[in-house]
């Protein structure tokens, strides 16, 4: 039989998506369901001297009005807030009190019979506030710049290691140099489903009394228990959550997020169910990629040997948490420069706190850094290819361990084939199009190879089939689909017959599924467990009368084909119907936890790794920019399915031509409110912005990652690519445009600029 | 428990005022899938609403409720239209098709019975999350029905109402044209 792993199979769930079965949090129905919608801040820093909500409470079919007078008593410690994803600090809590830390903060929840019902009574909420002043602008506030609190979330986010040698003088030193600052405004995750929880309150079912199963847009159900649980004093035993389909989630969704909080506060008032879905514009409220300011120095001897290597980073963080991310440190993990210094700063503005969005840290940092890698490679007058070949490295100079496998040089050769790299004209302006200016660039992408523990329970059942879970999320990353082939190869059963459940606190635990370390960590623990199921039946095998397998051991043994064989000679077989037969007639099953080998990984640094190649047209009187045409060349381990995993580095293509080109959260800041709080005026690339991208994986052997060898495709796609964007709009134009997103006035302000000094 | 919304009131707000009697709910009738079915609705429902609220079709999605996103494309008449942009009421003499009349599919969830463009979406895998989808589909299905799409970069443009945040574009170009090559030529 063919292995279902490495294969390019459609999704599981491809038939439920295309034909409007599938179910999201907001669409679960429920007998005398109540709406509720938000109210939220208009003001970005102060208190709320009065609230008053006697028009809207008249409104014909409004049940409740929930705002911080009237909020019931909760859990009073911030601990009880902390989710698994929070960073050091106070987490944020709806209705909490009358003070205001942020533009859009949600200040009161109405509750009514309606959807539009809700909408309409919010709208007559009036809200009389005491402001004081807020600082939300970065640049304004880059004295404050800090050193971020310690925390759980340190853990995953180390800070920057000590300096090596002395970059200083290295740097002045070094013959050629670059300095550069680069800026990136914010960017809101903005997944197509709108955020919404479903809240189900029964009474009288269970002996408890009150039972709660809630439907939520969540990246990890466990993370949602856990908060609700922890929050309302609700024992785990009468909640359930329950999220089969999310519909994308980029980060967004590993926090809980107000609209639970709020809609369990409400069912539990009110004694019924109730859904409270966010808008668009009140998605803007939520967690974001923080903006920030970034310098790099490089130093280099003539040859392109890098030498000296610096990289700082402030980002913009919340009042009440210490967010961070790994921003300034990719450097050491991709260069040997001997002489390094990284620092990284939070400064807290009256902002909402920012959260993980796609390579979190991974792609601000090695953007930066690959541009001023580009900008070395002109001052040098070298290949920008070759000098990344020159520094290649086969350790990360900041944990000095070898990796546990590294096939960027082979993504940098077949990358470069495809795309044709070896027929570029380095000058800058020296392709055209008509009146289009042509770029070519490049760069490096780095990503974590993350393994976290996680449970999983496999049955087979009376009729043969396999029933696999764990309660691990599938955001479109292709998780129903490549557990199921693992399943399926391990025990040798057919895809059709092996079904696997996600998204459900009923299921065997699994972490929060972000960071691309979900194939690995729940693919591990799937594995393991329909090994155990495995070894169950293979005793029953040997206890049958005459078994032949009798005197082997459970290594001589393969599955295939429905039946247990001999590996010597796989036609010697028992079907597995007749071990279950045997079992009389029970079902055979096995709950695993797979926990990663610390012993094994500890000694390798393990990453997975791009090159991107990126071609661009920059229309000379307009200044707009299109990416014509993107090569990504992957070493991500194994692939399990090239189908499913293409399209996670597609879409994190798109995400970086987004990030390059399109997308940032603008801010007022004399309001401190976002302004284009919408999808018509918050751009992201729609159809006609994207032309042919193409994705290459690099066969990448590794033993030490997990037991499948897999590093996870999720972030990678999205990490080299801006850069490889801004390099080749240099090459098009000559002009370097160092503040992100580039938008066509940045370009034309530059152009005029350069020809009116020139 | 029986909630009035005395129960509910903070005391120290006594609602003398009389009552906000709001838009009410009257018969509409509409014709989903080729079913025609009478509802209660207040007039200012939108279809989108009315389809995901009051008949449990969520096959059609909400990705902004403001026209911005797609995810709500709806066929009425054949002809493709947001259905957030739309009041229920305004279609009681249309018909409306919705991702789930696109197949004639059964509770066995056969794939044999998909819409081209449906079975086209699969093998391209034009889609991650699957939550534009529907509406993707929706969309594709009038694009075609236009007729005016002829190349890989008319498909990119008359698509460019439908955003598709997981950034499967080329796939859906991909499934798209798929089913436009396998289409007999009418002009
Ligand atoms: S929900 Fe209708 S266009 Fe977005
Ligand atoms: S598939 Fe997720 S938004 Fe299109």
């Amino acid at each position: 039989m063919t292995q279902y792993t490495g294969r390019p199979l459609n999704r599981v769930d491809g038939v439920d998506k295309v034909t409007g079965k599938a179910n999201y949090a907001a669409e679960f129905d429920v007998q005398g369901l109540l709406y509720g919608y938000i109210v939220n801040s208009t003001i970005t820093k102060g208190k709320i001297r009065q609230i008053h909500t006697d028009d809207a409470r008249r409104v014909e079919g409004i049940v409740s009005i929930f705002t911080h007078e009237n909020r019931p008593k909760l859990a009073w410690f911030d601990l009880s807030y902390k989710d698994q994803d929070a960073p050091p600090g106070s987490p944020f809590r709806p209705l909490r009190d009358a003070q205001i830390q942020f533009n859009g903060q949600p200040i009161a929840l109405v509750v009514a019979e309606t959807f539009e019902l809700a909408r309409y009574a919010a709208t007559l909420i009036r809200v009389d506030y005491e402001q004081e002043t807020h600082q939300t602008d970065l640049q304004a506030n880059r004295h404050k710049a800090r050193k971020p609190a310690v925390g759980m979330a340190t853990l995953f986010k180390p800070p920057p290691p000590d300096p090596r040698g002395n970059f200083e003088e290295a740097f002045r030193n070094a013959p050629v140099q670059v300095a550069s600052e680069y800026v990136h405004g914010s960017e809101h995750h903005n997944p197509m489903e709108l955020f919404a929880s479903t809240v189900v309150y029964e009474k009288g079912r269970y002996k408890s009394g009150e039972r709660y199963t809630i439907y939520d847009k969540t990246q990890g159900v466990t993370n949602s228990i856990l908060y609700v649980s922890q929050v309302f004093n609700i024992p785990f035993k009468d909640i359930r959550v329950i999220s089969p389909y999310v519909g994308g989630g980029f980060g967004s969704a590993l926090r809980p997020q107000h609209q639970l909080f709020l809609a369990v506060l409400a069912a539990r008032e009110l004694k019924r169910s109730v859904r409270v879905t966010l808008t668009r514009q009140q998605m803007f409220t939520l967690g974001y990629r923080p903006a920030t300011v970034q310098t790099v120095a490089l130093g280099a001897s003539s040859d392109g040997t890098m030498t000296a290597m610096y990289h700082d980073g402030v980002a913009v963080t919340s009042q009440f948490e210490d967010y961070t991310e790994v921003v300034t440190t990719w450097g050491g993990l991709l260069y040997p420069a001997e002489h390094v210094k990284f620092d990284q700063k939070i400064i807290s503005l009256d902002v909402a706190t920012p959260m993980d969005m796609r390579a979190p840290g991974g792609v601000t940092g090695v953007t930066a850094l690959e541009c001023a890698v580009d900008e070395l490679a002109y001052k040098l007058g070298m290949d920008p290819l070759e000098l990344r070949l020159r520094n290649y490295t086969e350790r990360n100079m900041n944990n000095d361990l070898t990796y546990s496998s590294k096939e960027l040089r082979e993504c940098f050769r077949r990358g470069a084939e495809r795309f044709g790299w070896a027929k570029r004209n380095p000058e800058p302006r020296s392709m055209r199009k008509e009146h289009t200016l042509v770029g070519w660039g490049m760069a490096t992408g780095i990503w974590d190879a993350f393994h976290a523990p996680a449970r999983a329970e496999a049955v087979l059942m009376v009729n043969g089939k396999l029933r696999v879970s764990s309660a691990t999320a599938d955001i479109g990353t292709g998780t129903y689909t490549i557990m199921t082939q693992i399943a399926a190869d391990t025990l040798g059963i057919p895809m059709e017959d092996v079904l696997f459940k996600l998204g459900d606190t009923d299921l065997p635990v699994a972490p929060i599924a972000g960071g691309s370390w979900t194939a690995a960590t729940v693919g591990s623990a799937v594995k393991a467990a329909c090994e155990a199921v495995g070894e169950k039946l293979f005793k029953l095998a040997r206890k049958l009368p005459n078994s032949p397998f009798a005197k082997v051991r459970f290594s001589d043994v393969l599955f295939a084909e429905k039946a247990i064989r001999l590996k010597k000679d796989p036609a010697i077989a028992i079907p597995l119907q007749t071990l279950i037969d045997a079992n009389g007639g029970a079902a055979v099953r096995a709950i695993s936890t797979s926990v990663p080998n610390l012993l094994k990984q500890r000694k390798y640094a393990r990453n997975t790794h791009s090159a991107v190649f990126v071609e661009v047209e920059v229309d000379e009187d307009f200044g707009t920019v299109r990416v014509t045409r993107a090569v990504t060349s992957v070493a991500a381990g194994r692939i399990l399915n090239p189908k499913t995993a293409r399209s996670q580095i597609i879409g994190g293509m798109v995400w970086g031509i987004s990030k390059a080109l399109e997308e940032e959260s603008v801010m007022d800041h004399q309001f401190g409110r976002i302004m284009n709080h919408s999808l018509a005026e918050y751009h992201v690339p729609v159809n006609a912005d994207i032309h042919e991208l193409d994705v290459i994986f690099v066969e990448e052997h590794d033993d030490i990652v997990n037991p499948l060898g897999v590093k996870g495709v999720g972030e990678i796609g999205i990490v080299g690519m801006p850069a490889a964007i801004a390099n080749a709009v240099f090459h098009a134009t000559g002009i370097r445009v160092r503040t992100l997103p580039i938008t066509l006035d940045k370009l034309l302000t530059a152009a005029t600029t350069e020809v009116s000094t020139s | 428990m029986n909630l009035t919304l005395g129960t509910l009131l903070p005391t120290n707000e006594s609602p003398s005022l009389p009552a906000i009697q709001t838009a009410t709910r009257q018969p509409v009738t509409l014709t989903v899938n080729g079913v025609k079915t009478e509802l209660q609705l207040a007039p200012w429902t939108s279809l989108l609403d009315a389809l995901r609220e009051y008949m449990h079709l969520t096959g059609t999605k909400k990705g902004c409720d403001h026209g911005q996103c797609g995810a709500c494309t709806v066929l009425v008449n054949n002809k493709r239209i947001n259905a957030c942009l739309t009041l229920a009421i305004m279609q009681e003499d249309t018909q409306i098709t919705t991702i789930e009349g696109l197949s004639s599919l059964d509770q066995t969830s056969s794939s044999s019975k998909l819409h081209p463009l449906q079975r086209a979406f699969i093998d391209h895998d034009a889609f991650q999350c699957g939550y534009c989808t529907p509406g993707q589909i929706c969309s594709a299905v009038g694009l075609l029905n236009e007729g005016h799409a002829k190349t890989a970069d008319d498909v990119r443009e008359l698509m460019s109402g439908n955003i598709c945040r997981c950034g499967a574009y080329p796939g859906i170009v991909a499934a798209i044209t798929s089913v436009m090559d396998s289409q007999p030529t009418t002009v």
